[in-house]
């Protein structure tokens, strides 16, 4: 029996992501980014915001366009529904952000993905916002994410992938752990 | 030729190879000098193992069965092949060493400054200054107990202690403990804590779980059969990772028990997320707990499916027990995420967060931004210097007693190469 590799393909340009973490390895300065966000209000409780522009490799980036969100409340808090709620798009990121690392590290790994779904849930009670009981956070209470992925690989191959992606994902630390944040007022 | 101009030419003895440090490691590499009749004198700060003899906590026993206690030319031979040694057998172990090879020893003999002068180095110490042609670092790994940045944040009226200057419960003041890491340190300062009757929480960041005992065999056993011990340093697929792993969740002990976190659990210990923050009196643990126990799980299952797939393929021996698979390590449905530090629940804090070398007598520019030595498989960056005795040297084995050997008699022969090419002409034409 001959022993073929099989070429695998994600989509994932994981030389260069590889050569990236090297060539940063040495240039420690050139890994801090600065991410950015602006929006504006625009009625009631909907928002828009764009991004654009971000900080890396020791100079200005640009995504390829601007890309825009709007973000509002549902109809059942009388609002206009112009966009998914804020508290959907921390989910939002954190699927995207997991589903990616997976599939780069199944590359890396050389496990042909076939396809990655996901289920997030992220129970919350409300009491917290509304200022009904001081002892029930704003946040989530948790999150489950659950993934249906089908690859070329054993089960335990597919729960390492989704482990080492949680391991090196930036929103799950975000989530997971506490971050400063500082909100200033300029005129 | 000698300078005459040269001023403060203070008196320095000469040899060839000055080693730092009589441990297993630096009494290895001196027996491998002798070995090669090469010229050397093994300078030490305090006494043959010195750390083990001042910087262990008391019930501290060796992670490795005595069977696999040995260095070059010496090995354990007393009459249990299957047992831990507690300290004072690691002490007598390693001082029965320093008898049997007569290693040039120099100890209370503490090294200030290592720099590079002429063709080698000028080593200065507190009882005198020697010039050498090579400098062998054998000075330990474990010399500085790291804590985290967050231990600053830490209220004042808690007491914080590091693992070397822990010595057992019955220093501790009643009332809880909060244990920072789950390493081999974490979990067994954790463990007998709890025994000791504290309240204890353990937070648990990335860690290594591992079974003392598989199919029947100690573990190390099987490690060693397997070839992890053996992989070469230039093999491992992460070197930095391999390098800063956390040591395995490993006991050594008379009943051979698995020291994991269920075992914590079962006794009563909070387990949380690795300590990420301290804001207002308060710690907050990160919310990953659940992924780093999978990680453990899926990484430790891997290492069994490897030891399987080793019995099937080497050996049929009846002896060998059956497959085993251990419980996932239960994670409590919603670990806690903050814990006051200012309503007298903790009393104390333990940073088992890891260890790190003192190299700040180096005056030779080897060490990087963080740092840490450079050095190839203990090969360093300057002509002559070496360093033995670290996590990952040249072996996965590297840091253990038994692991030592291999190191230092690669080492050792690429010294003797270096001054062999070195040596001047003039001289080697006399």
């Amino acid at each position: 029996m001959s022993a073929v590799l099989k070429a695998v393909d994600n989509g994932v340009n994981v030389e260069a992501l590889l050569g990236a973490r090297a060539a940063l390895t040495e240039a420690p300065e050139a890994a801090k980014f600065v991410w950015r966000a602006e929006s504006e209000w625009q009625n009631g409780t909907h928002t828009e915001s764009t991004v654009q522009r971000f900080f890396g490799l020791g100079e200005e980036q640009s995504h390829v366009q601007e890309y825009s969100y709007d973000t509002d409340h549902p109809e059942i808090f009388a609002s206009e529904d112009k966009g998914s709620t804020p508290i959907e798009f921390v989910l939002v990121g954190l699927a995207g952000c997991l589903t990616a690392g997976i599939a780069a590290v199944a590359t890396h790994r050389a496990i042909q993905i076939n396809s990655i779904k996901a289920t997030i849930e992220a129970p919350m009670d409300i009491q917290g916002i509304l200022g009904i009981d001081s002892d029930v956070r704003n946040g989530f209470d948790g999150i489950t994410v659950s993934y249906q992925i089908d690859a070329d690989a054993s089960e335990d191959d597919i729960k390492a992938l989704v482990a080492q992606s949680q391991k090196r994902s930036a929103v799950f630390d975000i989530i997971a752990n506490p971050t400063n944040v500082t909100v200033e007022v300029n005129k | 030729m000698i300078d005459f101009r040269q001023k403060n030419v203070r008196s320095a003895s000469a040899t060839d190879v000055i080693v730092i440090g009589a441990g297993h490691a630096g009494l290895a590499t001196s027996y491998c000098l002798n070995e090669r009749s090469i010229d050397h004198v093994v300078l030490e700060r305090g006494e043959v193992a010195n750390s083990w003899r001042k910087e262990r906590w008391e019930s501290l026993k060796l992670l490795t069965p005595n069977w696999q206690s040995r260095l070059p030319g010496f090995s354990y031979t007393g009459d249990d092949p299957d047992g831990f040694m507690s300290m004072p057998e690691v002490i007598d172990f390693i001082q029965s060493y320093a008898d049997f090879s007569g290693a040039p020893v120099r100890t209370n003999t503490t090294v200030t400054s290592v720099r590079q002068s002429g063709d080698g180095y000028r080593v200065i110490s507190d009882t005198g200054e020697w010039q050498a042609k090579s400098v062998v670092i054998a000075s330990g790994a474990c010399n500085i107990a790291s804590t985290p940045k967050v231990a600053d944040s830490v209220p004042a009226h808690i007491t914080t202690l590091t693992p070397h200057q822990y010595r057992g419960p019955s220093q501790l003041e009643p009332g809880g403990v909060l244990v920072v890491g789950a390493s081999a340190t974490g979990l067994q300062l954790a463990d007998e804590i709890r025994l000791a009757g504290h309240d204890v929480t353990i937070a648990t960041g990335e860690h290594v779980r591992m079974p003392r005992t598989y199919r029947g065999m100690d573990i190390q056993y099987w490690l060693d059969c397997v070839g992890i011990l053996n992989e070469r340093y230039d093999e491992v697929d992460d070197i930095v990772r391999a390098r800063g792993l956390p040591s395995p969740q490993l006991v050594g002990s008379v009943d051979n028990r698995m020291l994991d976190l269920n075992r914590l659990s079962d006794k009563g210990v909070r387990i949380t997320g690795r300590l990420m923050g301290i804001n207002n009196d308060t710690a907050q643990f990160s919310g990953s707990v659940n992924n780093v126990c999978a990680l453990a799980d899926l990484k430790m299952d891997r290492m069994l499916d490897a030891i399987d797939k080793w019995v099937r393929c080497s050996r049929t021996d009846a002896s060998i027990g059956p497959v085993e698979r251990f419980e996932r390590t239960r994670v409590a449905s919603a670990p806690k995420l903050t814990m006051s530090l200012s309503d007298g629940s903790i009393k104390t804090i333990i940073w088992a967060t890891g260890f790190r070398p003192d190299y700040s007598w180096i005056d030779v520019p080897v060490l990087d931004r963080k740092g840490r030595i450079c050095h190839d498989g203990g090969v360093v960056d300057a002509a002559g210097m070496y360093v033995v005795g670290l996590p990952v040297l040249r072996r996965r084995k590297s840091s253990f007693i038994h692991g030592v050997e291999d190191d230092v008699r690669d080492l050792t022969a690429h010294l003797d190469s270096y001054l062999r090419a070195t040596k001047p002409a003039m001289v080697a034409s006399m």
